[in-house]
């Protein structure tokens, strides 16, 4: 495992002197049509983020990411790098000499001082719902000289999406997405909810929407008592199945144990809201379609 | 140093606990118990949930109409958490009055000691380990948060007795605030390293009986239990001590040795309380000292009043941190806080007075 991703550092490496001899013969400086300013189009992009690494590769800029941070896996060609997106380092950033950073996240300074450093940032916090992701996809399609490609990818994503829609699978069934085993769980307000409710399931969190919850950790007994057709387990890579549900105290008599419906879901897919939520919402798909026959 | 003017006379006479006392205490966690079996998200009324426990007594048959999910919810669920807050409850209090009167210091809690803390490190270690679990009251995490806590009460001791131009009161406080926030700091960077395990971890630091089963309840049982019988038996020696060491040993007591089993028996009570339900904090400050405003000042009374209160204020709390925003929950770590910094305020004004 540790070898494995000091090979993908030294990938990273190795990208990044390509990318800085070649950036040397090509100029730089295309302006992007459209808007009253000409936007540079930038040629030394690091990303912080996974969701906007998968973007950037899907609109065809991975060329131009020199660096991504350690969460983002995905695609496997990606530069990752010992970054962090959730504690960012400015000097370490800086090292790569990028001309554009996108992260999900300031803890507080990272916008600032890298501004301060002359390197445009670019922040692209959660998205809660998918005309927010589009809004990324063009936003990184523009920056990067992408927008023809980005904005055939929210074409894409959109037609797929309404074709996984058009069968409302879930009707008259309901559902409980866990994110931990310690109940977290996301209501229809959030995005994830909203890809859910796609497929005309009903959400068992809902009730908590009163409180102003997006993602409100829910009593067991609460989530017994509503007792969910399908349970959908957002931390099956943190070691929970079905086995480890059925044997939870209480949880043995939920109808979505006995009947088998407990789903693992893939943490990546489910929580990163760019054009792999395709996946994620056909992955659903397919297995309400097996359970329901 | 926080004695109450009548201190001597306290000593002298003999203060016993009486029996309306202990009936009132007795009454509270019955009730608290009851509450916290009734009231929940999940709605399952009052009538049936009595007929249920009813039901579940030798020669006894009711039909409560519960269903068997419902059945779950309150003997797999309810039942289990309530008597995890009575424990906890009990042996955080408990402990709290313990080091309160080994240090004589009023501000004395396993929170604010810095025992948490340490407990707590311990704890976090163990897991990232992965030592093993499913042991029973042998389980690793609770020893491991065991040896954390000691070192941590250990180190507060000894940081905070030196004498300088700082009164003990605060110079304790303020060890136990450094060395806590130590403990936070190493466990923190402990959970950074390890990001596989950070979620089961994170949910120490604030405290929770919430994923509570009958497992935690097996695994802390037999500490609290010995624990709290060690302390209730010191509680004598524990008012000989309020009138200083060099009294108190010239009244037969071995100070050293009662010091340390009693510190001893409250940090590996605390630890073990830890170990299954995070950091809950200011139970061992709001607790004893309600009880010492209303019921007096002796460890007679205090102690085994601290038993039973300890735990029904801790079974109040989690009824608060699963009803106030429910169907969702609050850490119940965050109600003590709540409830128990503004005490905790007056309780060190009130120590400055004297």
């Amino acid at each position: 495992m540790k070898l494995k991703s000091n090979l993908i550092a030294f990938l990273g490496i190795l990208c990044l002197i390509s990318v800085s001899c070649s950036s040397d013969s090509s100029n730089g400086q295309v302006p992007v049509s459209g808007g009253s300013e000409s936007i540079e189009v930038a040629e030394r992009i690091i990303s912080l983020s996974p969701t906007a690494t998968e973007i950037l590769f899907a609109i065809g800029a991975g060329e131009q990411v020199v660096a991504v941070d350690d969460q983002s896996n995905f695609p496997v060609e990606a530069p990752m790098t010992s970054l962090s997106g959730f504690t960012p380092n400015i000097e370490s950033i800086a090292e790569y000499q990028p001309d554009l950073v996108v992260a999900s996240y300031d803890p507080g300074d990272l916008v600032s001082g890298l501004e301060a450093l002359e390197v445009k940032t670019v922040l692209q916090s959660a998205a809660s719902s998918m005309e927010d992701t589009y809004a990324q996809i063009n936003e990184l399609g523009v920056l990067s000289g992408q927008e023809a490609e980005a904005n055939e990818l929210i074409e894409t994503i959109r037609s797929d999406l309404s074709e996984i829609a058009s069968k409302k699978v879930g009707e008259g069934l309901t559902y409980y997405h866990e994110i931990d085993n310690t109940f977290y769980s996301p209501t229809s307000k959030t995005f994830l909810g909203k890809l859910y409710s796609l497929l005309g399931l009903a959400n068992i969190a809902d009730p908590a929407i009163e409180g102003g919850f997006g993602w409100p950790q829910l009593s067991a007994e609460f989530i017994i008592d509503a007792d969910p057709d399908l349970i959908f387990l957002g931390d099956a890579d943190w070691g929970e199945s079905a086995e480890t549900v059925a044997a939870r105290p209480g949880w043995g008599s939920l109808t979505a144990v006995e009947k088998d419906q407990v789903i693992p879901v893939d943490t990546d897919t489910s929580g990163r809201w760019g054009p792999r939520v395709v996946d994620f919402l056909r992955s659903v798909r397919s297995s309400i379609e097996e359970i329901s026959g | 140093m926080y004695i109450p003017t009548d201190e001597k006379d306290r000593f002298t006479k003999p203060v016993t606990l009486s029996k309306s006392q202990l009936f009132i205490a007795l009454i509270a966690v019955l009730i608290t118990a009851f509450a916290g079996l009734v009231f929940g998200p999940a709605d399952l009324g009052m009538k049936a949930v009595i007929q249920e426990l009813l039901d579940r007594l030798p020669l006894i048959h009711f039909d409560s109409g519960l269903s068997s999910r419902q059945q779950a919810i309150l003997f797999e669920i309810r039942l289990p958490r309530v008597v995890l807050g009575l424990l906890v409850g009990s042996m955080l209090a408990t402990a709290g009055g313990a080091y309160q009167g080994v240090f004589r210091n009023p501000l004395a809690d396993p929170y604010l000691l810095g025992v948490a803390a340490g407990a707590g490190f311990g704890a976090t270690l163990a897991i990232v380990l992965d030592i093993g679990d499913g042991l029973g009251f042998l389980d690793p995490v609770p020893l491991a948060a065991f040896a954390g806590a000691l070192i941590a009460v250990a180190l507060t001791y000894t940081v905070g007795s030196g004498r300088g131009r700082v009164d003990q009161v605060t110079s304790l406080v303020l060890a136990g605030v450094a060395v806590a926030s130590f403990f936070t700091a190493v466990q923190t960077f402990v959970q950074q390293r390890e990001s596989e395990t950070i979620r089961q971890v994170y949910f120490f630091v604030l405290g929770q009986l919430r994923t509570a089963g009958w497992n935690e309840v097996t695994l802390l049982a037999p500490y609290t239990l010995i624990c709290i019988s060690v302390i209730y038996l010191a509680r004598k020696r524990l008012d000989a001590l309020t009138v200083g060491d060099e009294e108190a040993g010239s009244l037969g007591l071995d100070v050293r040795r009662m010091r340390l089993i009693t510190v001893i028996a409250a940090s590996l009570g605390t630890a073990a309380a830890v170990a299954v339900s995070g950091l809950i904090g200011f139970v061992g400050v709001i607790v004893p000292h309600t009880i010492r405003l209303i019921f007096g000042s002796s460890y007679r009374v205090i102690i085994p009043l601290t038993i039973f209160f300890g735990g029904a204020f801790l079974v109040v709390a989690d009824l608060v941190a699963r009803l106030i925003l429910q169907p969702a929950e609050i850490p119940i770590g965050v109600v003590t806080a709540f409830l128990g910094a503004p005490f905790f305020v007056v309780i060190l004004r009130t120590a400055w007075k004297n």
